[in-house]
């Protein structure tokens, strides 16, 4: 790449889709450092839960017990780095018994239908 | 037979599979993501009981804990065992089947 291919002035949308459970495997906290390399460079940011990717926000987190670092309270953080566009699919959190209220940070609860009009507005789209 | 189930129902088969060809006596301890099979609000929940008479269910508190499932509900008839009740159970039944 060319040194003067990036440029500062363009800001693109980066949409970061979020499907896996958290502590199972490494996706979930690999994609949550990807984010907050993202905010470093002023770009539009947002981060989708979708799946069991909605279990990362589940309130309650308490990880000593198997000797992994909890990196739920992270999620609340986001918004000092202007990652502000938290996105949860309201289907994921139906099929699996939860509300809004067992989240540990503020969302925003679209349908399927209005995810996927946002989702296709992206220029680049990274999916875990 | 001791059948551990570490992938969440909701993502891959393993559990499903699991409850089909497990022999009755044997048991299903749910570790890991597979812990999210054991929550009463879950689509696994059904197929659970439909096997509650002919196996024994259980769930790794740690793992529970760990994705903030402490206090949630789980399918009636699951118990839940720390890492000692886990070394309990591999040497009380003769053979260990992990479903990865």
């Amino acid at each position: 790449m060319e040194e003067d291919d990036f440029n500062p002035e363009v800001v693109k949308r980066f949409m970061f889709v979020n499907r896996k459970a958290p502590y199972g495997t490494v996706y979930a906290l690999e994609s949550l450092e990807t984010v907050l390399i993202s905010a470093a460079f002023d770009q539009d940011v947002s981060v989708v839960f979708a799946d069991d990717g909605v279990f990362q926000l589940k309130k309650g987190q308490d990880t000593p017990g198997i000797n992994m670092k909890n990196f739920s309270p992270t999620f609340r953080a986001l918004d000092g780095y202007d990652v502000e566009k938290l996105y949860v699919e309201k289907e994921s959190l139906e099929a699996r018994g939860l509300t809004e209220d067992d989240l540990l940070v503020d969302v925003e609860v679209l349908s399927s239908k209005e995810l996927s009009k946002i989702m296709a507005a992206q220029d680049v789209v990274i999916s875990n | 037979m001791l059948h551990t189930v570490n992938k969440s129902p909701l993502e891959r088969n393993t559990l499903e599979s699991c409850l089909r060809l497990a022999a009755k006596g044997s048991a299903i301890l749910l570790i890991e993501d597979g812990v999210y099979g054991a929550l009463a609000a879950g689509q696994a929940a059904k197929e659970i009981g439909k096997r509650k008479a002919d196996l024994k269910f259980y769930a790794l508190g740690p793992d529970l804990a760990a994705r903030g499932l402490s206090e949630s509900p789980l399918v009636d008839g699951i118990e839940i065992v720390d890492y000692e009740g886990f070394v309990d159970l591999a040497a009380e039944y003769e053979a260990h089947q992990a479903w990865l």
